[in-house]
């Protein structure tokens, strides 16, 4: 299988607009930033989650939370794939319970990950809230989950591949639309 | 990614980064312990065998504890009450547990190589939790991961291993480890149990029966549990022992200001191990039982886990 690139979606200056709009979002529908806290998900989550805390420093002046969730042992394909996937850890040090949480992830698809993650985080405790903040929503859900902040919808094919390229993972800023050709 | 070997037999046969593999991916199991709800679904529907045809409880309900906590149901078979006693062969037992259709097995017999005998005949991953006198691949595992816990790393360390080396199958395995990452390893004990063959394990194996000459510069003293079994076969008195090779905290002195003790358990303190000792500052005991779950776990998970080896792969990513 081959994959070629059929148009950017997102330049590196249109992810970090992106990020500061989400941001302030947040911040906006939150009345209050008191026990707001952002878990970012492995992997592409992590650095977002921690520019969306830099960005609401920046502005608000207040310094949120962040943990990190690996969503590996909560995955609902681990009895029908082979070799087992590596865990990694999971790395939230302050107290879930009654935190308004923001789950950061980059492209929202089927919506699997997201009930692993909240699997993840019920094991930690009881939050006030829980909601969804990621950079792409590319449609096409499996389960009844939908995003409270969205940096930017777009309609893709099933066989379509949306790649978030961040400077901290792979060296390089954009979000690319690719597509699988046989 | 790593070949997964389908068994766990010996740590002889596995390679620096298979080891590392499986040290790394206990890490997220021991902040695991940590959670307040201590159970997983990631097993859900697995069932894993434990048969235990030598007594033992901590191996045992650390095993069935990894499980269950992984989401994995335990079908248990103990020795006490085993058919074994009513005169059934070994591979007719592991094969009535097989046609219960358990997705792995974790075992421990008194004989040399059971585990592997039963490897080569069930269609199961096989868990070595201990085989006679050679091998107990989790505890040099759950070992290792101590000491790189509070070392911060594994490599080139002094180790010291006290007691009845000849006998030890997790002396053997922990030998088998720690030479791996370039370990000066010092055997101690009474002669009769640290025979010359024991310097064949490994390089860098050198034998001495001084505990004082063995203690010298040492960053990790391991002690083993006197098997009282065999403290009278033959001849040596309870307070021979005690004089000679007990850890005291004097003894302890001789070592690097900041060595580690650790045991594998049960402790018998009073005999191998001086009360002040094992609850001092440098005793890893408590830890290395939590660290047993975490390396439980991870071994479960990569070795239990999964689709079976001739299920159809479905096409789904």
């Amino acid at each position: 299988m081959r994959v070629v690139e059929k148009r950017q979606l997102l330049s590196a200056e249109e992810i970090g607009r992106t990020i500061s709009r989400l941001a302030h979002e947040i911040v906006e529908k939150s009345s209050g930033t008191a026990n707001l806290a952002l878990i970012g998900v492995r992997r592409r989550g992590v650095p977002l989650s921690e520019r969306l805390a830099k960005v609401i420093h920046g502005f608000a002046n207040v310094k949120v939370p962040v943990g990190t969730l690996d969503i590996t042992l909560y995955r609902d394909d681990l009895s029908t794939i082979g070799a087992q996937p590596v865990v990694q850890s999971t790395e939230i040090d302050f107290p879930v319970d009654n935190q308004d949480l923001v789950i950061v992830d980059d492209v929202l698809y089927t919506g699997r990950t997201i009930r692993a993650a909240m699997n993840g985080l019920f094991d930690l405790g009881r939050p006030k809230r829980i909601r969804l903040c990621v950079l792409i929503d590319r449609g096409h859900r499996e389960l009844p989950v939908e995003a409270t902040f969205i940096g930017r919808s777009v309609q893709t094919s099933d066989s379509e591949i949306v790649e978030v390229r961040l400077q901290e993972t792979d060296g390089e800023e954009r979000v690319m639309l690719v597509d699988r050709v046989d | 990614m790593l070949q997964r070997p389908p068994h766990l037999l010996g740590i002889e046969t596995l390679s620096r980064e298979q080891i590392v593999f499986i040290l790394d991916q206990s890490k997220p199991f021991q902040e695991f312990q940590r959670h307040p709800l201590k159970k997983l679904a990631t097993l859900r529907g697995k069932t894993v065998a434990i048969a235990f045809f030598e007594a033992s409880t901590r191996t045992r309900i650390s095993f069935t504890t990894a499980a269950s906590r992984l989401g994995a149901d335990t079908m248990s078979l103990q020795a006490e009450s085993s058919s074994l006693k009513k005169g059934e062969s070994l591979i007719d037992t592991v094969r009535t547990l097989e046609a219960m259709r358990p997705d792995g097995i974790v075992m421990r017999h008194s004989s040399s190589g059971a585990p592997e005998f039963v490897a080569q005949r069930l269609e199961i991953p096989v868990i070595n939790a201990g085989d006679g006198t050679h091998e107990h691949p989790t505890q040099a595992l759950l070992d290792a991961l101590t000491i790189r816990d509070r070392k911060g790393k594994l490599e080139d360390w002094n180790v010291t291993i006290l007691g009845d080396i000849l006998h030890s199958r997790v002396a053997r395995s922990n030998i088998h480890l720690l030479s791996k990452f370039g370990a000066r390893i010092t055997l101690c004990g009474p002669p009769m149990w640290v025979p010359r063959e024991l310097e064949n394990l490994a390089p860098n194996i050198r034998r001495t029966p001084h505990i004082k000459e063995a203690l010298d510069g040492a960053d990790v003293v391991m002690v083993l549990r006197v098997q009282t079994e065999r403290i009278h076969e033959p001849a040596l008195a309870a307070d021979e022992y005690i004089a000679g090779y007990q850890l005291t905290p004097e003894r302890l002195r001789l070592a690097r200001p900041d060595a580690l003790v650790l045991h594998p358990g049960p402790m018998i303190r009073g005999l191998e191990i001086d009360s002040a000792v094992a609850d001092g500052p440098q005793s890893c005991v408590l830890e290395q039982v939590t660290n047993g779950l975490a390396v439980r776990m991870a071994l479960l998970y990569h070795l239990v886990g999964g689709a079976p080896a001739d299920a159809p792969h479905p096409a789904k990513e």
